[in-house]
Order: C-alpha cells, then sequence, then structure tokens
C-alpha cells in the first residue's frame, strides 16, 4: 500500500487554535527572555500576560457550544473544554499577578524561566482538556507535571524546595507510570485508545471484564495522583509547603481544573459503563480524604500545609460528586452530580487563588509569611484585608451565603439524590471539623495581638485583585446560579451520555 | 514460510563471527602486560566501584539531556526521510507533510539556540 | 413600559435610595440623603400608579426575573406576581411611605441619625414590596423577615435608649415565634406541592383535598394536609400581624419615631399578614378549620385590644391598640371568607390610621415630645391643621358613614353577620362590642388632647426644658413644654402628609367600595368558594350604592354604638372630667387587669422568658458543661490525638509516600476485583 492509498485525512487545525498559539507564544518568549537584560523580566510577565489574554480571545472566538474532533479523534473541541480553558486563563492570569512582586524580590524564581514554564504547563493543561484520547491526555500530562517539577526547583538553593521537587519528581513518575499501565490494560481489553470508541467497545461487551477492571484501577490511581486524594496525597503537603510560594500557588490552583477535565472525560465519557467499578473507588477515595484532609490540616502551624490539607479535602469532595452520578444504572442524576462537581472544582480553584494570594500579599523580601502566627492580628495592621481572608477562610469552610457553601450545597443535593445518605452525614461531619481550622485562622486575625505590626505593603494591582478575589466569594456566593447555570451547560452539552 | 527467517540466520552469524573475532585475535596476538590501570573497565571517568552516593558533575546530565532530545530528533527524522519522495508526490498530503516536519525541526531549533545562548554546550 | 419593567422600577427604586442614604450617611449632606430617599420612593410610588392603571386595563404579569439558585429539582427564583391585590397594595405602601418620607424631614429635624433613618425606611419600602410582590413563598418569606429586620432596626433606633432595646428585642423574639410557625408552614408547602410558586402550589391545591398528615403515628390521629399549613402560616401572620397571643410586641414598638410607628407598625407591616393569608386564599378556602381559627383569634383581638385603649395616656399607646384592634377587624374579614373586605379595611386603615399617627407625632413635637394625654387638652388652638386631620382621621376610624372606615368596617360585620363558619357567632358580638369601645377611646383620646381645660406647661416635669437635651436621645423623650410655653403648629413638611391623608381617608371608601368589593375587581387574584361561604355574595345582594350603603348606616346598629361612645367620652371627659377618676377607683380589680394587659406580659416573662432562662441554665450547667463539654473536649482530643497519628505518617520518606500509593492500589485492586463483584 502506498502513501497516496492510505486514508490520510489532513487534520483540522481550527479546534486547536487556542494550543498553537500558546506554543508559538511560548517559543517566543523563550527567545525574547534570552536577551532581555533587564533583571525584573517586566517585557517577559508582560508578554506572558498578554499570551494569556491573546488565548482567552482565540478560544472565545472559536466557542460554539458543538462538539468537534480533529487529529483523528485524538483532540476534541466542545464547551466544558472552551469554558474550563476560560477558567484555565483567568486562574493563571491572577497566578501571575499575585506571583509578580514575590519573584522579583526573588532572584532565582524572577527569571524567564517562571513564566515559560508556567506557559508551557498551562499548554499542558490545555493539552489535557481537550484530549480525546487516552495517549493525547498522557502527553499533557506529562508536559504539566515536567513543567511543574522544575517550577518547585527553581529556588534551587532551598533544600525544602529540592526535597519536594524530588518527591515530586519521584512519586509524579510513579503514578505516570501506573497510568500508562492502566491505558495499556485497558487498550488490550478492547483495542482502542481513543475514549469514543472505547465507550463503543465497552457498551458492544466484548471485554474480559477482568483485564479492564484492573486496568481501571492503576488509569483511576495515576488519575488519583493528579487529584492529590488519599492515598495518593502524601505528595500535596511536602510539595504545597516545600514549593516557593508563587509555584504553590500555581499547583494549588489551575492543574485541579485540567485534572477534573481528565478524570470528567476517561470515566464519564469513555469508561461509564464501568462506571459500578470507578464510583466505588471514588467514594472510598472521597471519603478518605474528607477524613484525613479534615482532620490532619488542625495540626498544622504552618499555612501552607494547612491550605494542603485543605485541598485534598476539598477535592475529596468534589469526588463525591463526581461518585454519584449513576445509581443503579440509572443516569438521571448524571447531570446534576457532574455539573455540581465541576462548580465545586472552579469554587475551590477560586477561593484558593485568594488564599494564597493572601500569602504572596503578606510575604516580602526575606520574610515568607507561612506560619499560622503571621496573621496573628491581621484586622489590626490592616482590617481590609483581615475582612477578604476572613470571607475566604468563610467561603472554604462553607458558611452559608459565602459561594463555599452554595458549592458544598450543590455536591451534598447530589448525594443525597443518590440517596446514600450516610455519605451526606459524613462529609457534613468532617466538614464541620474542617470549618474548625478555617475559624482559627479568622480568630488569629481578629482576636489576637500581633507579633509584628509593621503595615502590610503590596503593589496596588495585588491589593486589588486580592479585594476582587475576596470580594467574589462573597458575590457569588449571593448570585451563583449564573456560574451554577454555566457548569450545567457544559455538562450538558459536552458529555457524550446527553448527546 | 520459514524460508523468509534465513537472512536473519544469516545476520546472526555474521554478526557472531565479527564479535568474536576481535577478541580472539588480540588474546592470540597480542603480547600480555596487564597493570592495574589496564585492568580497570573504564580508562577515564568515575572509579566503577565506590560508593553510590558520591556528587556527579551536573554537566554530565546536560550532556546526556541534550543528546537524548536531539538523539530522538533523528529517530523522527528517519522515517519521514525514507518516504519523503512519496510524501511530496501525493497531492493531499503534499505541503502539509512538509511543513510538519519544519515545525518540529523549528521547534527543536528554539531548544537548541536556547540551550547554547544558556550556556548549556560550553563545558567550562 | 411594559409590566415588568414597572415592578422592577417600583422595587429597586426605594433600595437604590436607602443605598445612597445608608452607605454615604456619614458623607452626604442631609438633604442628599433625604432626595435620594424621596426620590427613590416617589419613583415607586409613579410606577405603583402607572402599574395599577396597566392591570385595571386587564394586564397581569407573573414570571421570574431572577433565578438565584437552582439545585437539583428546586429553582429559587425572584419573581413577581402583578395582579389586582398587589397593585393595591402597591399602592397603598409607596403612598404611605412617601407621605412618611416627607413628614420626617421635619419630625427628625434635629436628629443626629437622620441619614440612617432615611436609608432605614427607603430600605424598609424595598422589603415591604419585595414582599407584596412575589409570585413565590421563598421571596415572600425573604421579605417577611426583611421588613421584619427593619423594624427591629427601627424600634431600636435611638439605640442608647434601654427600653427602646429591650423594646426590640422582644418584637425580634416574638416575631421569631410567629416566623417558626410561617417557615414550617413553607416548608410544608415545599414538601406536599414540590414548587414554592404561587401559581403552581395553587394549581396543585384540588389535588392535595383529603390527603393527611398523621400524628404520632397513623391511627392516632391525622390532620388534614390544608389544614396544617394554612394554620402553620397563619401563625406567622399573627406574629407579622400582632395577633392575641402574639400581640405584645406591637404596643412596645413604639419606642420607635414616630413616622415608622405610622408606616411600618400601623399602615403597612403589620398587614403583611392579613395581606399573605387573602394572597393564600385558594389554599384557606378548602380549610374550614383554619379560617375558624381565624375567625376567633381575630375576635378575640379585636375586642379585646380595643379595652386597653381605653385605659392608656401615652398618645402612641392609644392609637397603637386601636391598630391592634383593627387589625383583628380584619383578620375577623379574612376568617369568614370575605378577603377583599379584609383588603379594603387594610386599605382604608392604611390611611386614616397613618394620619392618626403622623397627627400624634405633630401634636408630640408641638408638646415638646411630651406624649402624655393627660399633660395636654386645649390644643385645637393652637394646631388647627392637626386637629382638623386628627378629626377626620378619628371619624373615619369609628366608621361615621360617607368616611372611609365606615364603608370597610361596616362591610366587615356584614359579612361576619352573614357567615355560618364556626366562631362568626361570637365574633359578630365582639365586633359590634368593639365598635362602642373604638369610639370610645378615639375621642377620649381627642376629646383629652384638643379640647378642655390647657393643662400643658406644668412646672412639675417642664423644669429641664432644652437644657437637659441629651444629643442622641433628644427626640420622644418626656420632655414637655416649658412653662410659659405655647405650642405652635408643625412646618408644612410634617402638615402637607396629614392634609394629603386626609383626603383618601374621606374618600376612599366611598370611591372605591362599589369596585374594590363588588366590581371583581379581585375576581382573579382571591379565590372565595361561594357556596360554603356565601358571605361575599350576600353582601353584594345588600349593596345599593355607597350613598345608599352611607343612608342606611345611620339606621344601623354600629351607627348608634359609635355615637353613643363618643357621647360617653364627651360626657366623661369634657362634660364631668371629674368622673373617670371615680370609675376608675370603683372598677378597681378589672382595672388593673387592664393595667397589666391581662398580664400577657408578665406570663411571658415569667413562664417564657424565665423558663427559657431556666431551661438556658439547666442545659448550660448539666448538658453544656458536663455533656457537651465533656464530648467537645474529648471529641477534640481524639481529633488532635488523630491529628498528630496522621502527621506521624506523613513521615517525609519518599519510600512511605510510594508504599502507601501502592498499598492503596493494592487494596483498590483487592475490592474491585473480588469483595466489589461478591
Amino acid at each position: 500500500m502506498t502513501l497516496a492509498e492510505m486514508p490520510f485525512i489532513l487534520p483540522d487545525l481550527r479546534p486547536a487554535s487556542a494550543e498553537l498559539f500558546v506554543l508559538a507564544m511560548a517559543c517566543l518568549i523563550l527567545f525574547v527572555d534570552l536577551f532581555v537584560k533587564d533583571t525584573r523580566r517586566t517585557a517577559v510577565f508582560a508578554l506572558t500576560q498578554l499570551t494569556l489574554v491573546g488565548a482567552a480571545v482565540v478560544t472565545w472566538a472559536g466557542t460554539s457550544g458543538e462538539v468537534v474532533y480533529t487529529f483523528s479523534n485524538m483532540y476534541v473541541h466542545d464547551f466544558l473544554a472552551d469554558m474550563l480553558k476560560q477558567l484555565l486563563y483567568l486562574t493563571d492570569i491572577i497566578v501571575l499577578f499575585y506571583a509578580r512582586a514575590y519573584v522579583v524580590d526573588r532572584p532565582l524564581l524572577g527569571r524567564g524561566e517562571f513564566y515559560t514554564l508556567t506557559l508551557f504547563a498551562t499548554l499542558g493543561m490545555m493539552v489535557m482538556i481537550s484530549a480525546n484520547h487516552f495517549i493525547t491526555i498522557f502527553l499533557g500530562v506529562e508536559l504539566l507535571s515536567l513543567s511543574l517539577y522544575a517550577m518547585v526547583a527553581l529556588n534551587r538553593d532551598s533544600a525544602t524546595a529540592a526535597e519536594a521537587a524530588m518527591k515530586y519528581l519521584v512519586l509524579g513518575a510513579l503514578a505516570s507510570g501506573l497510568m500508562l499501565y492502566g491505558m495499556s490494560m485497558i487498550y488490550g481489553a478492547v483495542g482502542s485508545l481513543e475514549i469514543g470508541e472505547v465507550a463503543e467497545r465497552l457498551q458492544a461487551g466484548v471485554a474480559n471484564h477482568s483485564i479492564l477492571v484492573l486496568g481501571l484501577v492503576f488509569l483511576v490511581a495515576g488519575l488519583a495522583f493528579k487529584l492529590g486524594v488519599v492515598p495518593f496525597h502524601m505528595w500535596i503537603p511536602d510539595v504545597y509547603h516545600g514549593a516557593p510560594t508563587a509555584v504553590g500557588l500555581f499547583i494549588g490552583t489551575a492543574p485541579k481544573l485540567a485534572a477534573f477535565a481528565i478524570v470528567l472525560r476517561i470515566l464519564a465519557n469513555g469508561l461509564l459503563t464501568l462506571s459500578y467499578d470507578w464510583q466505588m473507588m471514588l467514594l472510598i477515595m472521597a471519603v478518605l480524604s474528607i477524613v484525613l484532609g479534615n482532620v490532619a490540616a488542625i495540626a498544622q502551624h504552618n499555612f501552607k500545609r494547612m491550605l494542603a490539607y485543605s485541598a485534598i479535602a476539598h477535592m475529596g469532595f468534589m469526588l463525591l460528586g463526581l461518585a454519584v452520578g449513576v445509581v443503579g444504572g440509572d443516569a438521571r442524576f448524571t447531570l446534576n452530580a457532574y455539573s455540581s462537581a465541576l462548580f465545586y472544582v472552579v469554587i475551590y480553584v477560586l477561593s484558593s487563588a485568594g488564599a494564597f494570594g493572601m500569602i504572596l500579599l503578606m510575604a516580602r523580601a526575606g520574610f515568607e509569611a507561612e506560619d499560622l502566627d503571621d496573621y496573628k492580628g491581621l484586622n489590626r495592621r490592616n482590617p481590609w484585608f483581615a475582612a477578604m481572608l476572613m470571607m475566604l477562610m468563610l467561603s472554604m469552610a462553607g458558611i452559608p451565603f459565602f459561594v463555599g457553601f452554595f458549592a458544598k450545597f450543590a455536591v451534598l443535593q447530589a448525594v443525597v439524590a443518590s440517596g446514600q445518605i450516610w455519605l451526606a452525614v459524613v462529609a457534613v461531619i468532617f466538614s464541620l471539623i474542617g470549618a474548625f481550622y478555617y475559624l482559627r485562622v479568622v480568630k488569629l486575625m481578629y482576636f489576637d495581638a500581633p507579633a509584628d505590626p509593621t503595615p502590610i505593603q503590596a503593589p496596588l494591582e495585588v491589593k486589588a485583585l486580592i479585594s476582587a478575589n475576596g470580594l467574589a466569594v462573597a458575590l457569588l456566593g449571593l448570585f451563583p446560579d449564573t456560574l451554577m447555570w454555566f457548569c450545567l451547560l457544559a455538562i450538558r452539552l459536552s458529555l457524550s451520555v446527553f448527546a | 514460510m520459514l524460508e523468509n527467517y534465513f537472512p536473519v540466520l544469516i545476520f546472526i552469524l555474521v554478526g557472531a563471527v565479527v564479535g568474536a573475532l576481535p577478541l580472539i585475535l588480540g588474546w592470540v596476538v597480542s603480547p600480555s602486560r596487564p597493570d592495574s590501570e589496564k585492568l580497570s573497565p573504564y580508562e577515564c571517568g568515575f572509579e566503577a566501584f565506590e560508593d553510590a552516593r558520591m556528587k556527579f558533575d551536573v554537566r554530565y546530565y546536560l550532556i546526556a539531556i541534550l543528546f537524548i532530545l536531539f538523539d530522538l530528533e533523528i529517530a523522527f527524522l528517519f522515517p519521514w526521510a525514507t518516504i519523503f519522495k512519496e510524501i511530496v508526490s501525493t497531492d493531499t498530503i503534499k505541503w502539509f507533510g512538509f511543513a510538519e516536519m519544519m515545525v518540529f525541526i523549528a521547534i527543536l531549533v528554539v531548544g537548541f539556540v536556547y540551550a547554547w545562548v544558556k550556556g548549556a554546550l560550553d563545558w567550562e | 413600559m411594559d409590566l415588568k419593567s414597572l415592578s422592577l422600577v417600583a422595587v429597586f427604586a426605594p433600595l437604590a435610595g436607602a443605598l445612597v442614604a445608608g452607605l454615604f450617611c456619614r458623607v452626604i449632606a442631609r438633604s442628599v440623603a433625604h432626595t435620594a430617599a424621596i426620590a427613590g420612593v416617589a419613583t415607586a410610588f409613579v410606577a405603583a400608579l402607572l402599574a395599577f392603571r396597566e392591570v385595571a386595563g386587564g394586564a397581569r404579569f407573573n414570571g421570574t426575573v431572577y433565578q438565584w439558585l437552582t439545585t437539583g429539582d428546586y429553582a429559587f427564583e425572584v419573581g413577581f406576581l402583578i395582579d389586582p391585590l398587589t397593585v393595591s397594595m402597591m399602592l397603598v405602601v409607596t403612598f404611605v411611605s412617601l407621605m412618611v418620607h416627607i413628614y420626617t424631614i421635619g419630625y427628625m429635624r434635629d436628629d443626629p441619625g437622620y441619614n440612617r433613618f432615611f436609608s432605614y425606611i427607603s430600605l424598609f419600602t424595598f422589603s415591604m414590596l419585595m414582599l407584596v410582590m412575589s409570585n413565590n413563598f421563598m421571596q415572600l418569606f425573604f421579605g417577611w423577615e426583611a421588613v421584619g429586620l427593619v423594624s427591629y432596626l427601627l424600634i431600636g433606633f435611638w439605640y442608647t435608649r434601654p427600653t427602646a432595646i429591650f423594646a426590640n428585642l422582644k418584637a425580634f423574639l416574638v416575631n421569631r415565634v410567629g416566623d417558626f410557625g410561617f417557615l414550617l408552614g413553607i416548608g410544608l408547602v415545599l414538601a406536599y406541592f414540590g414548587t414554592l410558586d404561587y401559581a403552581a402550589v395553587f394549581a396543585r391545591v384540588p389535588a392535595l383535598v383529603g390527603e393527611t398528615i398523621p400524628l404520632f403515628g397513623a391511627d392516632v390521629a391525622a390532620v388534614s394536609v390544608i389544614t396544617a399549613i394554612c394554620i402553620l402560616l397563619f401563625i406567622g401572620a399573627m406574629g407579622k400581624s400582632a395577633q392575641v397571643p402574639l400581640h405584645v410586641w406591637l404596643p412596645d414598638s413604639m419606642e420607635g419615631p414616630t413616622p415608622i410607628s405610622a408606616l411600618i407598625h400601623a399602615a403597612t407591616m403589620v398587614t403583611a399578614g392579613i395581606f399573605m393569608v387573602a394572597r393564600m386564599s385558594p389554599l384557606f378556602e378548602l380549610s374550614d378549620t383554619a379560617l375558624s381559627f381565624i375567625v376567633i383569634i381575630g375576635a378575640i383581638t379585636a375586642l379585646f385590644m380595643g379595652f386597653l385603649g381605653i385605659i392608656q395616656n401615652d398618645i402612641k399607646r392609644v392609637v397603637a391598640y386601636s391598630t391592634l384592634s383593627q387589625l383583628g377587624y380584619m383578620t375577623v374579614a379574612l376568617g369568614v371568607s370575605a378577603y377583599p373586605v379584609a383588603i379594603f379595611h387594610l386599605t382604608t386603615h392604611a390611611f386614616f390610621k397613618a394620619l392618626l399617627f403622623l397627627a400624634a407625632g405633630s401634636v408630640i413635637m408641638a408638646m415638646h415630645h411630651d406624649q402624655d394625654i393627660r399633660r395636654m387638652g386645649g390644643l385645637a388652638r393652637y394646631l388647627p391643621v392637626t386637629w382638623i386631620t386628627s378629626l377626620i382621621g378619628s371619624l373615619a376610624l369609628i366608621g361615621t358613614p360617607l368616611f372611609a372606615g365606615f364603608y370597610s368596617k361596616d362591610s366587615i360585620i356584614e359579612a361576619v353577620e352573614a357567615s355560618s363558619i364556626p366562631g362568626a357567632g361570637l365574633a359578630y358580638g365582639a365586633l359590634l362590642i368593639g365598635v362602642f369601645v373604638t369610639a370610645f377611646y378615639s375621642f377620649r383620646m381627642f376629646f383629652l388632647v384638643f379640647h378642655g381645660k390647657e393643662r400643658f406647661g406644668a412646672a412639675s416635669h417642664g423644669a429641664g426644658g432644652h437644657a437637659a437635651h441629651d444629643e442622641h436621645a433628644s427626640h420622644d423623650e418626656h420632655q414637655g413644654l416649658p412653662p410659659g410655653e405655647k405650642p405652635h403648629e408643625s412646618p408644612w413638611v410634617v402638615t402637607l402628609p396629614l392634609i394629603l391623608l386626609a383626603i383618601p381617608s374621606l374618600l376612599i371608601g366611598y370611591v372605591a367600595i362599589e369596585p374594590m368589593l363588588f366590581g371583581g375587581w379581585f375576581a382573579d387574584a382571591i379565590l372565595i368558594d361561594e357556596v360554603a361561604h356565601p358571605g361575599m355574595r350576600e353582601l353584594a345582594e345588600h349593596f345599593h350604592g355607597a350613598a345608599a350603603m352611607a343612608l342606611h348606616g345611620l339606621s344601623s346598629a354600629p351607627f348608634w354604638l359609635a355615637s353613643s361612645g363618643v357621647a360617653l367620652a364627651w360626657f366623661l371627659y369634657l362634660r364631668r372630667p371629674d368622673l373617670p377618676a371615680v370609675w376608675q377607683a370603683r372598677l378597681g380589680p378589672l382595672n388593673t387587669v387592664l393595667e397589666n394587659k391581662y398580664y400577657f406580659d408578665r406570663f411571658y416573662e415569667t413562664v417564657f422568658a424565665g423558663g427559657a432562662r431556666l431551661l438556658g441554665r439547666g442545659f448550660w450547667q448539666g448538658g453544656d458543661v458536663r455533656v457537651i463539654d465533656g464530648f467537645i473536649n474529648g471529641s477534640a482530643r481524639f481529633v488532635g490525638w488523630a491529628a498528630a497519628v496522621l502527621r506521624f505518617l506523613q513521615s517525609g520518606r519518599i519510600y512511605h509516600y510510594a508504599f502507601t500509593m501502592i498499598f492503596g492500589l493494592l487494596v483498590l485492586m483487592t475490592l474491585t476485583l473480588w469483595v466489589g463483584r461478591a
């Protein structure tokens, strides 16, 4: 057979135009960075932000709500992808603004690599979000992970950072291995790696169930590592703690969006037939995460470590939503359950960005503001920021009329609708326990005397952004419906169950 | 059926002979005056047997990583080169097939220039 | 503009005014604050007028304007239902509110909280409009709580006065009791109808007739769902509309500034309960038990609260008890299924009662914040406008033919007479006696204030005078007129609202009775089962025009009862002012009962407040300290221990981490491959 006889269709590049744009710009910025003498890297910073804005424009221009496949069905463009990508750009932009002053103050961090690696990680996440093929997913995951390993180690003189990077790399490699192994098993069982085709063949019911489930376990383990849920969570506290705060902010926010996307695409789009098996796994991991995350966070004295455990608990909570989508083969609750999980993850990213942003705001050259004690008496030093952090904490704790409450409420409602009341009860009890450590921060800020009475100095844009971030959790609490509506729409338009 | 594998058999035989012959020749022909340097597996580089937790010079890794990168590039270039004639003679993928590889090389060039300007290729 | 935009304007204009006056209350000038607030309310009033014209032309609106939250099967929405009932309430609320806004400029002139006050009353207008214009129970509840909150804030407006703080706390707590019932009712609605939208609920009502809720197990007792819902909702109305036994907060609420007594505690907020029951007529019509309950509660309130008005000496409290009694009248009207009559009385009452309160405020200003009617007298000479408007208001209140109150009150009495609901007979008697009592206390106050000997300016209490003015508590304190000084008529910003309110107090009944009660104005807003409850129909049969009704009224029992009430007041307080003291002494025990307001307050204070305190202490000692603290400390210790263990697991060693992952993987594998399948 000659090449001319082979069924070859030229790939349509338009659905992936945002990715191509980001790639081109990342290469360009890599070049620019070589020839910029400015130690503050203002040009690189500006170009990176422009790239993200440009990507948002490109994505927006291509948004249609239709599902389009390209690159021989390895790649999918749908509303879910568009929405998550827009949120991703937004998160990146916020992260870079928050991180800007912090990295400029620290010579090892403030080099061009910080920005280019952010862009490459973003590209990896975009690929994850739009992937419709196990290999594409793996490609995106690796691009993201490799960038993150390097970012954690950017501060190469810090022993904790190096240790964190090492742990992250080794465990990440292990998780990648597990995921690949799972993929290969599934390929062995169904003979395809394309998500839609896997789903079709599973429906036809020809595959060997044992091999399939074995592959599934490995795959879910790999995904769980990316989300950071128990028992694949061990890297989270060490990496959040060890990484420079600016990088911790990045790791703690954007990748959750991408991880959510691949979990949803693999499990809900590809392996829905096996929902009985993976829902059970997700449930176990979710409950363990909620329990462990909330309890262990109480013992922390380091704000970043506390946020790490809180992240574990939150991801567990989000998994609850994904784990109750199908009840006894009945997909009536699917839409509600998955959109509540999406809503939850978006709100988590928003609150988490704000909390890390506060650490960055309080930090200055030579001072990290990592200890909870550094927040004592914040109200007396600056009542406005204290109020912002309080709103973020209350939202994360799920206190009513902050948006975090509605996120929890939506997920719990999906859980109750699925008939697993005990699950909701456990989740609520441990959320209450969890409220303790969020409220402790509030208590420190409002009732304790400041250890360090210096006023807080930060650039104007960071102050404005922190205020916007804090007010957003309050305002979204009053008007959660638009975002909820978008989440419903994204799930309904993009998941193959509803096609 | 089986005769198809005949060239493989020939290949194995020739390989074995080519591999074994220099060793036998050296053993038979050369004079034998061993000393400790000569008996060590490698005459330069690291000591073969010592504490594994010694410090390596980071430059080794840089070279190794760059080698792997450009080595893989060749691995992609080879199959493309073998069917290059066919690619350019097929209407549908003519330019696409060419441009795709150029983009691939361009990305590598970016990395190469970056490594170069950053000084990754300077030993000192 | 269409109805939807009109309703949005009507609701949000006052909110905008409230926000401007409230958010910037420390920085903006007084004139800016009151201009913003008045502009907002005036806009709302115009919008209400336009909406009224649209609705009168047959337009209706029922729809969602904003979807607040969708969770699963329930959608929580902000929506408006604009129909004749709503639009009537909108007109009343915005008009009275506008009058009160203007009046406040004069009344609160010297108060340091001027801007704050304007912000509150505008916010109240917004909340009240949200309440009446709602098309679903959730928004109704929001408005319900919001007006309660503003009322709470305004009763305690002079927050440095302990009595004010006590009164607002009392109002808040008593209203919580009602709200608890109300919320339970809404909860039942959601549980049984699966929706909170009025139209959807009413559409599903027929399906639920006959459905019961088992109490204490299915075979012991059961109560009809509709009855349970109605009674619970009505308990909410009892709190808000101050019906016995949840009335105790309203007299104390007079601690607030007079303008809000007029707006909130007479004309609008307290009538929210009446409005709510009328709005829910499709539900209430199906439960004779609930209606009967309503009649009895209303009759008790109407009569016994009237008695209390007789012995009050504080000018505002007299009006407050009269409000309680009139609310009882409205409630009775609801109970006999004469919902339009209740709304009609609500409307006329809003005008003349707001008028009476504002006039009382004008008197209080003239008397330099002495509120004791025993130290007034002969004021007619000095306050001519206040005098004539008060006279109009009082005549309207006692039901003088041709005045507004006559039409509404007589209609209520006739409707009760025609009703056969259990308790209606008792209510008829109570209402008739109530007419006499109302006339007596109204004119007792009127004569004591405006006629007879001038008793003000006595040296005994006026010594402090202006010098004693405290910046914060300068108003409504018993300051009194300095000796020798004569009272002055209030400025035009005060008298203008009085005149503007006097006009509808005179005319609204004559004009509105025919269209409102018998012209089918409420035909599609209020549902009446005319077979079971024929009161409205009989009323219509006997009605031959407003003039004829007035003429007939001259020969009816209520008129003669009212006249004799006025005559008795005249005899006792103008002719023989020495007699009341004698009678009071002679009727000692009865007087003591009335003085103590039937011991409701003392009972609540001892049994509920005291009991709650006792219970609280018991729980605190026994429950909190021993059980809960033990449990909490115990569980805190446990959590602390668990956290320490978990911290130990997070050893920092990478092979532990990897091992945990592999172990987890194996467990998951075991579960899915073998356990899960089994």
